[in-house]
């Protein structure tokens, strides 16, 4: 097995899942039908470009797993997700600015993804980065319409910008995993998507009026590990609601 | 009818197109799967029919529908052995909508895409502001409502002239 590729992909499907299920939580709970419709659209862009992702992984792997077994029967140290997708929904402005930081992200990766060496990678990202575009631009619309709002808007938007800040340091770290993947010319080396990231997560988080904290202050080791399997405690929750019916009643089918 | 499609295990590749074109789209029944732009190709491998489609939006629900849709319309044609290939490269776009689908969209009561989709495609940038016209009275004094509407490949807007929200169907 191609194990660097592996756990590359995984870290992508799991980051999407993770997020797509924390979106999904909002469903029926958003502070207007228009919110909760866009929530859960994003939610299912998201489970859509993680099950691609997850058959490619599956497809390297090959030791039989579908989609469902990686999604459905992993425990929490398995899964390789970014620390920042699995953090507590908290209210509709710390959602908003934790998928802010990620759409940003996502979209300078998958651009970067798209012209892949390797044709599954750059097909997958091909496809996501249109939606991603879309959901860069929604999300980064309500940090500015919400910070440069009502003074409590504001205060809890920057409350929200200084909570979370520090989960994003981990999004631009290197490993064996992307040094293998960059050499090979599969994907970038993600410190060089930092550059762009603070200078557009700047540029709108200026417009919002809100400050943006040192970077310097999300690079601390404590605030990193997801992606290596070493997660916050949110996810074993998040795991144990999403996985239920899979582990409760092994192999059902609708 | 029966022994007629029984003749004919491997028709021809235009007859499975026009077969297709009466495949609809489960979520807009106006619009075919051809009109769509989801079929990318039709052809044959030794005596197996291929049809490789492309899905919209990554996690559309309706694709699986699709396939099944296509698996039964063309065994009814007395397609014999059939395979349904998924493609994803290039990505869909709205600018593969036909002419004929886009009319089929406003009739519905759903306003077509505006101008084209490519070139939409970035951090920062926006579609224009162009005005989206009303399905129902053509007036192209429209607001924005929603960016999403009851599906993903959908956003929701209202006409000032006439008062009626519609459905925008999204250039992507």
């Amino acid at each position: 097995m191609d194990r660097f590729l592996f756990e590359y992909v995984l870290r992508l499907a799991d980051s999407g899942l993770i997020l797509s299920q924390r979106l999904a939580q909002w469903c029926g709970h958003g502070p207007a039908l228009e919110e909760d419709l866009a929530l859960t659209n994003v939610s299912l862009d998201l489970l859509g470009q993680a099950r691609m992702w997850y058959a490619l992984a599956g497809a390297v792997e090959g030791a039989g797993r579908d989609e469902d077994a990686l999604a459905f029967l992993r425990d929490a140290a398995q899964f390789r997700n970014y620390l920042l997708v699995e953090q507590d929904n908290g209210h509709y402005g710390d959602t908003m600015v934790r998928q802010f930081f990620f759409d940003t992200w996502h979209y300078l990766l998958l651009e970067r993804l798209g012209g892949s060496g390797q044709k599954d990678i750059a097909a997958i990202a091909e496809k996501s980065l249109k939606e991603v575009a879309y959901h860069a631009r929604r999300s980064g619309d309500i940090v500015v319409r919400l910070g440069d709002g009502t003074d409590e808007s504001h205060a809890k938007m920057q409350a929200a910008v200084d909570a979370i800040w520090r989960y994003t340091g981990e999004l631009f770290v290197d490993d064996e995993v992307t040094a293998d993947m960059a050499s090979r010319r599969w994907a970038p080396m993600h410190d060089e998507l930092r550059p762009a990231w603070l200078d557009h997560v700047a540029r709108v988080l200026a417009q919002a009026t809100l400050a943006a904290p040192d970077s310097i202050q999300a690079d601390h080791p404590a605030h990193r590990g997801g992606i290596v399997g070493r997660h916050t405690e949110a996810l074993g929750y998040l795991l144990a609601e999403m996985q239920y019916l899979q582990r409760a009643y092994p192999g059902a089918s609708w | 009818m029966v022994a007629a499609a029984n003749l004919q295990d491997t028709p021809a590749v235009a007859s499975v197109w026009q077969w297709l074109a009466q495949v609809s789209d489960p979520e807009i029944p106006v619009l075919s799967i051809v009109d769509l732009g989801l079929v990318r190709a039709v052809g044959y491998e030794d005596q197996t029919c291929v049809v490789t489609i492309t899905p919209t939006y990554s996690g559309c629900p309706a694709m699986l529908v699709i396939e099944s849709d296509i698996r039964r319309a063309l065994r009814g044609h007395g397609v014999g052995r059939l395979r349904v290939d998924t493609r994803l490269s290039p990505a869909w776009t709205t600018d593969w909508l036909t002419p004929a689908g886009r009319d089929a969209l406003r009739r519905y009561g759903i306003a077509p895409p505006e101008g084209n989709a490519a070139g939409l495609c970035g951090l920062a940038r926006r579609a224009p502001a162009a005005a989206v016209s009303c399905p129902r009275c053509g007036a192209r004094d429209t607001e924005a409502v929603s960016q999403f509407g009851s599906t993903p490949c959908k956003a929701l807007h209202r006409c000032r002239a006439c008062g009626e929200p519609f459905d925008y169907f999204k250039p992507h």
